[in-house]
Formats: structure tokens, C-alpha cells, sequence
């Protein structure tokens, strides 16, 4: 079996859903920022078969983790200091998420105008629906097959 | 600064203040004339529309102000391929206050976002069309007297017409509404309207016939099947003369039930019952001037 060394201080996010870690990456756009990322694929996993795992070595608030409830709820926060987890994050959904999702409303002012951001609000919590915030198109479903990778 | 691009902008109590305004203005309108002297209405239509435009501007020069624009996006800069972000950073630099309209849905909300003046939204797509909103509720209180307590039927295209769906979203705020929703099984009402209805427990009902339902209305608000929204002719020509309203079936109305309708009209209101005190869709139009008034004196804080 692979074995990848415990970070120092960090954060890991467990239980991602196996072939999903890559998408993770880019999403949190950990590819821009310089800090050591571990990125494991098909990990053994007692409740799943297997999963994907990201180990980050870098301060949690350098990172916005508030699109990761959007895409999985199940994803696990665990952050890391000396070596220890200290915290377990709850994953809520943000009241906002801009450039993730795209609206696909042809007849939406974002299909033209250059520039604007793509933005949509949590306009139903219980039924984690999102409305774009010009058209109001509804969006309800995760947002793997969004995304733009 | 406040700007208009939902009906729900509004609270009740700010509505309420606006239409006593909008009241006031019908009834003293000598008083109001010269509250905008100096000040420019930019009306910047994206898609032709007669009403809503005319409207805005016999609304602002009655209030004294000018009003300048275009009325459609040919000849604006729009047609050059200039943005409505940049457009409206222009139009701020000549004028008091916009109202745009505009094909694509948000238009209004982005000019909103890039202007240092109000910005109303005059109807962006099939999204909203909050003044049409307003002119409803107006009419509705003037010749009512009140709005609440009644039972209110909506008739036609209740699928694609976005001037239902604000209507019914504006009316849900107000007590004791019953909606008696009328349409071909096609253009029924959306479901996140009556999921919406349902979670509030205001009762609705839907039929397709009008006969058998317009004797329990206080009100019915008739809508035009519009071929813009079909993407298949054939769909519209089978659907466009499903409900006529007529004479004979007037005749099975309350006799203070009103008939409202956002115009234009094509085949939906047989022109005899025009002469029926009951139908109101031409005073609808008046009061969507006095309401514009009042938007707009509200918006320029000069009210």
C-alpha cells in the first residue's frame, strides 16, 4: 500500500468521493497557490470501497473551503496542528458561491455581458436550491457536472 | 439610492405609501407638476414596447422633467456590441433616473450595480415586470377599495406570462387571497408557484374552463397567449383563441367583478365587453401612469 506522511500543520480533506480529488483541486484552486498538496486517489475506505483524500500544508484560512458543501457534504474537514487533528469543520453552504456554477439560462443577461461573474444565492436552505442572482434560474443539483474541468 | 427590479422590492407598508401617493396624484395633479423640473428620465428600451415606455414618459414630463432615450437596441450603442454595464455608466452621465428594458433577464440588475442614479427595471424578458406589478395593485385597491379578501381568477398563458407570476408573488403578502388559476393544461402555472402557494397554505384552484369558475370571481385578470414564447407555431395557432372572453360569459359574473388584463389584447377580450363598467384595462393603463408618477418622485426622494 501507498503511504504518504502526516502533515505538520494543515488541513486534510477526507472522503471525497473516489476520481473527484482533481476537480477539488482546481475548484479551491490550490494550483495557484505555493504550498505542498498531497492528492490521493482510490484510497481504501471502510464505508465506500474507496475514496479520494487532499492533504494541504498550508493555514485553513488561506483556503475557501465554503464551495465544498455545494459538491459533497459528506467531504471531512479535519485540521492539523503538529501533526494532531485539533478541529473537525462542519461543511455548511454558502450563502453565495460566484464562478462556480454557470447559468445556463440562454435568455440570462450573464450569456452576454462580458465580464459579469457568474453568481448564485442559497435562495432555499432545506432544499439547498440556488438561484441565479440576475435571471433567478433555479439550480438544486451538485455541482460536479458544472464544473468547468 | 434605491432602484426597482422586483415587485417584492417593496415592503407592504412602502407599497401602501406609494399608491396613497399615486392616489394623490390622480386626485390633485396640479400639485405635482413641477416636482421634476430639471430632472431627465433616461428611458433606455432594448425591445420595442409601446405602453411601458409611453407610460414612463408621460409620467416624467407630467412631473415636470424631461425624458430622454432610445427604443431599441438598434439604435443604441447595444447594436455596436457595447455593454450594458458600460451603456448605463453613459446614460448616468445625462440623466436623473433610467428605466431600462431589456430581452435578456438581469439586464436592469446589472445596470443597477454599475449606476450612480436609481434604475427601474421596465421588463427584462420573461423575468419581471415590476411597474406592470404595481399597475396592478394600484387598479386593484383604487376601484376595490382594498387588497385583500377576495377571490382572483387568472386567465391564459399562466406559464410563460411573467406578469402573473409577479402578481401572484406581490398578492401572496396580502390576507385572506384565493386563486382560481384558469388555463389551457399547456400554459398551467408554473410549479414553483404552487409549491410556493402550498407551503404558504393559501388556497388555489386550477380549471380549464372559465365558464364554470368566473361566477366566484372578485376579480379576473386575463392574460395573452404570446407567440414570442413558442417555439412551435403550430402550438400557438391551437392555444391563442382558448379562452375568448365574451359577452355571454360576462353575463355569468358577479356584477362588481373587475376584469383587468396587462395589454395589449389581441383576441382574449371580445371588444363588446369594453363597454362593461366592469371591464377596468384601460383605467389599468391610467393607473400605471400615476404609479409610475410615484415611483418615481419615491426613487428621486422628491416625494
Amino acid at each position: 500500500m501507498l503511504n504518504v506522511g502526516q502533515i505538520e500543520e494543515g488541513f486534510v480533506l477526507d472522503h471525497i468521493q473516489a476520481g473527484k480529488s482533481l476537480a477539488i483541486y482546481h475548484l479551491l484552486q490550490l494550483d495557484k497557490l505555493d504550498y505542498t498538496v498531497a492528492i490521493i486517489k482510490n484510497a481504501r475506505s471502510n464505508k465506500h470501497g474507496k475514496k479520494d483524500i487532499l492533504k494541504i500544508e498550508c493555514d485553513i484560512t488561506k483556503v475557501n473551503l465554503d464551495v465544498l458543501a455545494l459538491i459533497d457534504k459528506n467531504i471531512t474537514v479535519n485540521v492539523i496542528k503538529n501533526g494532531e487533528i485539533i478541529d473537525k469543520k462542519e461543511l455548511s453552504l454558502p450563502k453565495e458561491i460566484k464562478n462556480i456554477i454557470q447559468c445556463k439560462n440562454p435568455r440570462c443577461i450573464t450569456s452576454i455581458e462580458q465580464g459579469l461573474p457568474h453568481i448564485f444565492v442559497l435562495s432555499d436552505e432545506k432544499k439547498e436550491i440556488y438561484r441565479c442572482k440576475y435571471c433567478e434560474e433555479k439550480y438544486n443539483e451538485r455541482a460536479q457536472q458544472f464544473m468547468r474541468w | 439610492m434605491r432602484h426597482l427590479m422586483s415587485p417584492m422590492d417593496f415592503t407592504t407598508a412602502e407599497l401602501d405609501a406609494l399608491f396613497d401617493l399615486a392616489a394623490d396624484i390622480e386626485k390633485q395633479p396640479q400639485v405635482y407638476a413641477h416636482k421634476c423640473d430639471g430632472k431627465i428620465l433616461a428611458t433606455c428600451f432594448y425591445e420595442p414596447s409601446t405602453r411601458t415606455r409611453l407610460s414612463f414618459e408621460s409620467a416624467m414630463l407630467s412631473l415636470g422633467g424631461n425624458v430622454l432615450g432610445f427604443s431599441d437596441a438598434g439604435s443604441s450603442s447595444a447594436a455596436k456590441g457595447e455593454s450594458v454595464s458600460d451603456t448605463i455608466r453613459t446614460v448616468a452621465c445625462f440623466s436623473d433616473i433610467c428605466a431600462m428594458r431589456h430581452p435578456k433577464e438581469g439586464a436592469p440588475m446589472v445596470a443597477a450595480s454599475h449606476a450612480d442614479i436609481p434604475v427601474i427595471n421596465a421588463g427584462d424578458g420573461g423575468h419581471q415586470h415590476p411597474t406592470q406589478t404595481l399597475t396592478d395593485l394600484l387598479t386593484i385597491r383604487s376601484l376595490k377599495g382594498r387588497l385583500n379578501n377576495f377571490t382572483i381568477g387568472l386567465c391564459g398563458d399562466l406559464k410563460f406570462g411573467r406578469t402573473v407570476h409577479s402578481l401572484i408573488e406581490a398578492l401572496v403578502r396580502y390576507d385572506n387571497i384565493k386563486f382560481v388559476f384558469i388555463s389551457p393544461e399547456e400554459l398551467r402555472v408554473p410549479d414553483y408557484i404552487t409549491e410556493m402557494l402550498n407551503e404558504k397554505s393559501i388556497p388555489y384552484e386550477e380549471h380549464i374552463s372559465l365558464e364554470d369558475t368566473i361566477a366566484n370571481l372578485d376579480l379576473l385578470y386575463m392574460t395573452r397567449v404570446q407567440r414570442e414564447r413558442f417555439f412551435n407555431e403550430e402550438d400557438y395557432v391551437r392555444l391563442k383563441d382558448f379562452y375568448i372572453l365574451d359577452k355571454k360569459k360576462m353575463s355569468l359574473a358577479k356584477e362588481d367583478m373587475l376584469v383587468l388584463h396587462p395589454l395589449p389584447r389581441v383576441n382574449e377580450i371580445s371588444v363588446e365587453v369594453d363597454e362593461d363598467k366592469r371591464a377596468v384595462y384601460f383605467k389599468q393603463v391610467q393607473y400605471g401612469k400615476y404609479v409610475r408618477m410615484a415611483l418615481i418622485l419615491t426613487l428621486l426622494e422628491l416625494a
